[in-house]
C-alpha cells in the first residue's frame, strides 16, 4: 500500500522520533510511505485556544495538501489521536487514520514483528479513548510484541491534564492532574509509559523527568518499530 | 498513596503569573478560574473529600445505569424529547400559561434574574412570612440570604426553584426529601423555573425522571413532589410560577446553544470531571458547577466578565462529561464554541493582546512550510542552548507556566522533515 504520512507539526519540530518510527515500521511491513513536504499543521492549536478563524485557514490548507496527496495513495496515517480527531471534525471525507487504526483496521495486522522486553503501561489518551474510540487496538498491538509485559495502573482512563492550552492557562490544575497520573504510573512498576498522543506524553514525561521518577515515555510507534532480534 | 507528596513537590515550584487572556476593559474583573483553582488546590483536606465524594457518586451512578438493559436508548429518547420541546418552546410556554390559570395559579414572566428576584420579594412581602429553599435557581436570582421570617418552620409561603415543569398539566416537579416536605405543607407556593426547564407532557416527564434518577445513582428518585396548581382541600391555596428567561431565549436561537439547554441538572458531568474533582465548586462562579456550569454560565451571562470568560477554558476537553451526560449534550464541543466566542469578543478590543498577536503570528508561520522550517531552525538553535543537558528546566515569560513544574526535552538536532529529505537523497 501507498500510505501518506501526516507528521504533526509538534512531532516534526520537537519529537521526530515518532514519525520516523512510523516510517520505519510501515516500510518494514512492506508499504510505501509518502510525506507531502508542503504539510504544516491541522489547526488543532488554534481551534483549542478559540482562534476559529486561524484554525479554519490552517484546516483548509491541510485539506488541500492532503487531498492532493491522497489522490495517488491508499490511506493517510498520523501518529496523533488528537490530530486525527481535529482533521475528522473539520473534514470527515478525508479519511485520516490514527496509527493503531491503520494497522488493525486497514492493514489487518496485529503482530508487527516487534520485540521490546520491558514493563509497559499503556495510557489511553482522551482523544484515543473518547475522541476516536480507538478501543483496545493499541493494546492488541502491544500484546503481540515479544517480551513486552503490559502493566495495569490506577485510574488509567482519567485525563493526564495536558489539554493543549489548558496546560498553560490552568497550569496549577494541569499539574495537579499529572501529579496524580504520575503517582499511579509509578506505583504500577512500569518502566515505560506508552500512548498514541505525543502531547500527553510530553506532559507526563515532563512531570516524570522533573520528579526524577525513572520512568520514560515512548510513543506506540517507537515500540512497534523496534524489530525482533534487533537493538532495543 | 504516594499522591500528595508528588503534588506538594510540583506545586511548590510555582509562582502566580499574569493571566494571558487580555481583560475586557469594560467587563467586571472577577477572579478567573485559574486563580480560584490555585487557592482551592492547596486545601489538601477538601481535595481528598472531593476525591472520595466524586468516586462514591461515580460508583453509584455506574451501578444504577449498569442495571438497565437499554440506557443508551433512554439517552436517545431524552435528547430527542428535550430537543423537540425546546424547538417548539414558544407554543409550550403559551400552553403552560393557559394551564396554570386553568389550575387556579398565576404565571409571572421575568426577563432576567433581577426581575424575577423583584417579583419574588414582592410576593414574599405580601405574604408576611416566607421560606426560601436553597438551590441553583434561587442562587441565579441572588436570593440566597433568608428573607424576614425565614426559618419559621410553618411559614405560609415557600419559595423554591423547580427541577422541571410539565406544560400540558401545569405541573411543577421538585426533587429531594427536604424540599418535598416543605413544599407539601405550604399554603402558598412560589415556584421559580427557567424557561428551559419546561417539558411538554408526562411522557417527557417519565423519561426525564428515569434519566435523572439513574444519573443521581438511584433507581427512582426517593422523593418527588408534583404540584398542579390549586385544588380545594388539597395542596396550596395559592400557586405562583415565576418563569425566567435570563439569556435562555438568546441561547435557544443558536442550534448549538439549544443543546446546552437540554441539561436536566443531574451533575453527572461534574462527578466525572477531572478538573472539578481537583478544584471543586469554588472555581465556578455561576449557579452550577462542573462542566455544566462551565458551559451555562458564559452562555447565559455572556463572556464580558473575566470569570465567565475563563470558564470555557477550564477544561482539558477530555470528553468524560459528554460520555456521561444522560441527554447526550456534547459538552466539549460547546466549550470549544464558547472559547471561540470569547476570543472573537477580544478581537474587538482596540489594542490586540499578546495572545492574539502570538496566535496570529503562529498561524502565519504555519501557513507555509518554508516559513515553518525557518522558525524551526531559529527556535531550536536557541532552545538547544537552554537544554544542553537534554532537558529544558526553565523557560522565560509565559512559557515558564510549563517549566514551573514540568521539564521539556531539548529539541532534536534534526526536524522530521530534514530527516526525511536527507534520507530520500
Ligand atoms: S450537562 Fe451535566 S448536569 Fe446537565 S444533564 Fe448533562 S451531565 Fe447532567
Amino acid at each position: 500500500m501507498r500510505i501518506v504520512l501526516f507528521a504533526p507539526c509538534f512531532d516534526d519540530t520537537l519529537l521526530p522520533a515518532t514519525p520516523q518510527a512510523v516510517v520505519r515500521l510501515l516500510e518494514r511491513l512492506g508499504h510505501e510511505v509518502i510525506y507531502p513536504e508542503a504539510q504544516t499543521c491541522c489547526g488543532q492549536w488554534h481551534l483549542a485556544a478559540g482562534y476559529r478563524r486561524e484554525a479554519a485557514a490552517l484546516s483548509r490548507r491541510f485539506t488541500d495538501v492532503f487531498t492532493a496527496a491522497a489522490a495517488r495513495a491508499d490511506a493517510i496515517v498520523t501518529p496523533s489521536a488528537s490530530c486525527a480527531v481535529t482533521v475528522r471534525r473539520a473534514d470527515p471525507d478525508l479519511a485520516v487514520h490514527e496509527l493503531s487504526e491503520l494497522l488493525v483496521d486497514v492493514l489487518g495486522v496485529t503482530d508487527v514483528g516487534a520485540e521490546f522486553p520491558h514493563r509497559v503501561a499503556y495510557h489511553p489518551t482522551c482523544h484515543a479513548l473518547r475522541g476516536l474510540r480507538a478501543g483496545d487496538r493499541p493494546l492488541t498491538l502491544l500484546r503481540a510484541v515479544r517480551g513486552l509485559e503490559l502493566v495495569p495502573f490506577g485510574r488509567a482512563e482519567e485525563c493526564c491534564g495536558f489539554g493543549g492550552p489548558f496546560a498553560m492557562k490552568n497550569a496549577d490544575t494541569s499539574v495537579a492532574l499529572v501529579a496524580d497520573k504520575v503517582g499511579h504510573l509509578t506505583e504500577s512498576g512500569a518502566e515505560v509509559v506508552c500512548a498514541v498522543d505525543d502531547g500527553c506524553l510530553l506532559h507526563i514525561g515532563g512531570a516524570m523527568s522533573r520528579l526524577r521518577s525513572g520512568l520514560r515515555v515512548m510513543h506506540l510507534a517507537e515500540i512497534l518499530a523496534t524489530p525482533a532480534g534487533g537493538p532495543t | 498513596m504516594s499522591r500528595s507528596p508528588w503534588l506538594h513537590l510540583l506545586v511548590r515550584g510555582q509562582s502566580p503569573r499574569e493571566g494571558w487572556i487580555v481583560q475586557d476593559p469594560d467587563g467586571p474583573d472577577e477572579p478567573r478560574f485559574a486563580e480560584t483553582a490555585r487557592e482551592a488546590l492547596t486545601d489538601a483536606g477538601s481535595r481528598s473529600r472531593l476525591r472520595q465524594e466524586s468516586a462514591r457518586r461515580r460508583a453509584r451512578r455506574d451501578a444504577a445505569v449498569g442495571e438497565l438493559s437499554d440506557w443508551e436508548g433512554l439517552r436517545d429518547a431524552g435528547a430527542r424529547r428535550r430537543d423537540a420541546v425546546l424547538y417548539d418552546l414558544e407554543a409550550r410556554l403559551l400552553q403552560l400559561e393557559a394551564e396554570v390559570s386553568a389550575a387556579g395559579g398565576r404565571l409571572h414572566w421575568a426577563r432576567d434574574p433581577a426581575e424575577a428576584a423583584d417579583l419574588v420579594t414582592r410576593l414574599e412581602k405580601d405574604a408576611g412570612s416566607a421560606v426560601r429553599l436553597p438551590g441553583p435557581l434561587l442562587a441565579e436570582l441572588s436570593l440566597t440570604a433568608p428573607p424576614t421570617g425565614a426559618g419559621e418552620v410553618e411559614a405560609e409561603m415557600v419559595v423554591f426553584g423547580v427541577d422541571a415543569v410539565v406544560a400540558e398539566s401545569a405541573t411543577v416537579v421538585v426533587l429531594g426529601a427536604a424540599a418535598v416536605r416543605r413544599v407539601a405543607r405550604a399554603a402558598t407556593v412560589v415556584a421559580v423555573a427557567g424557561i428551559d426547564q419546561v417539558l411538554g407532557d408526562w411522557a417527557d416527564l417519565e423519561v426525564w425522571l428515569q434519566l435523572r434518577a439513574r444519573s443521581d445513582g438511584e433507581r427512582m428518585s426517593p422523593a418527588v413532589a408534583t404540584l398542579c396548581g390549586t385544588a380545594p382541600g388539597d395542596g396550596p391555596r395559592s400557586f405562583h410560577l415565576v418563569l425566567i428567561d435570563g439569556g435562555r431565549s438568546d441561547a435557544l436561537a443558536d442550534p448549538a446553544g439549544r443543546t446546552a439547554l437540554w441539561c436536566i441538572g443531574c451533575a453527572a458531568c461534574a462527578d466525572v470531571c477531572p478538573v472539578y474533582e481537583r478544584v471543586g465548586p469554588a472555581g465556578y462562579p455561576g449557579h452550577r458547577a462542573g462542566p455544566a456550569g462551565a458551559v451555562r454560565t458564559p452562555l447565559l451571562e455572556g463572556t464580558r466578565g473575566t470569570a465567565a470568560a475563563s470558564l470555557p477554558f477550564a477544561s482539558t476537553l477530555c470528553g468524560a462529561c459528554g460520555d456521561v451526560c444522560p441527554v447526550r449534550i456534547d459538552v466539549p464541543e460547546l466549550l470549544l464554541r464558547l472559547r471561540g466566542r470569547v476570543v472573537d469578543e477580544r478581537r474587538a478590543n482596540p489594542l490586540p493582546g499578546p495572545e492574539l498577536l502570538a496566535m496570529q503570528g503562529l498561524e502565519w508561520v504555519l501557513g507555509d512550510a518554508a516559513r515553518m522550517e525557518t522558525a524551526q531552525r531559529a527556535g531550536s538553535r536557541w532552545a538547544r542552548l537552554a537544554g544542553r543537558t537534554g532537558r529544558i528546566r526553565r523557560l522565560p515569560g509565559l512559557l515558564a507556566r510549563w517549566t514551573d513544574a514540568r521539564d521539556l526535552p531539548a529539541p532534536p538536532r534534526e526536524t522530521f522533515r530534514a530527516w526525511w529529505r536527507r534520507r530520500r537523497r
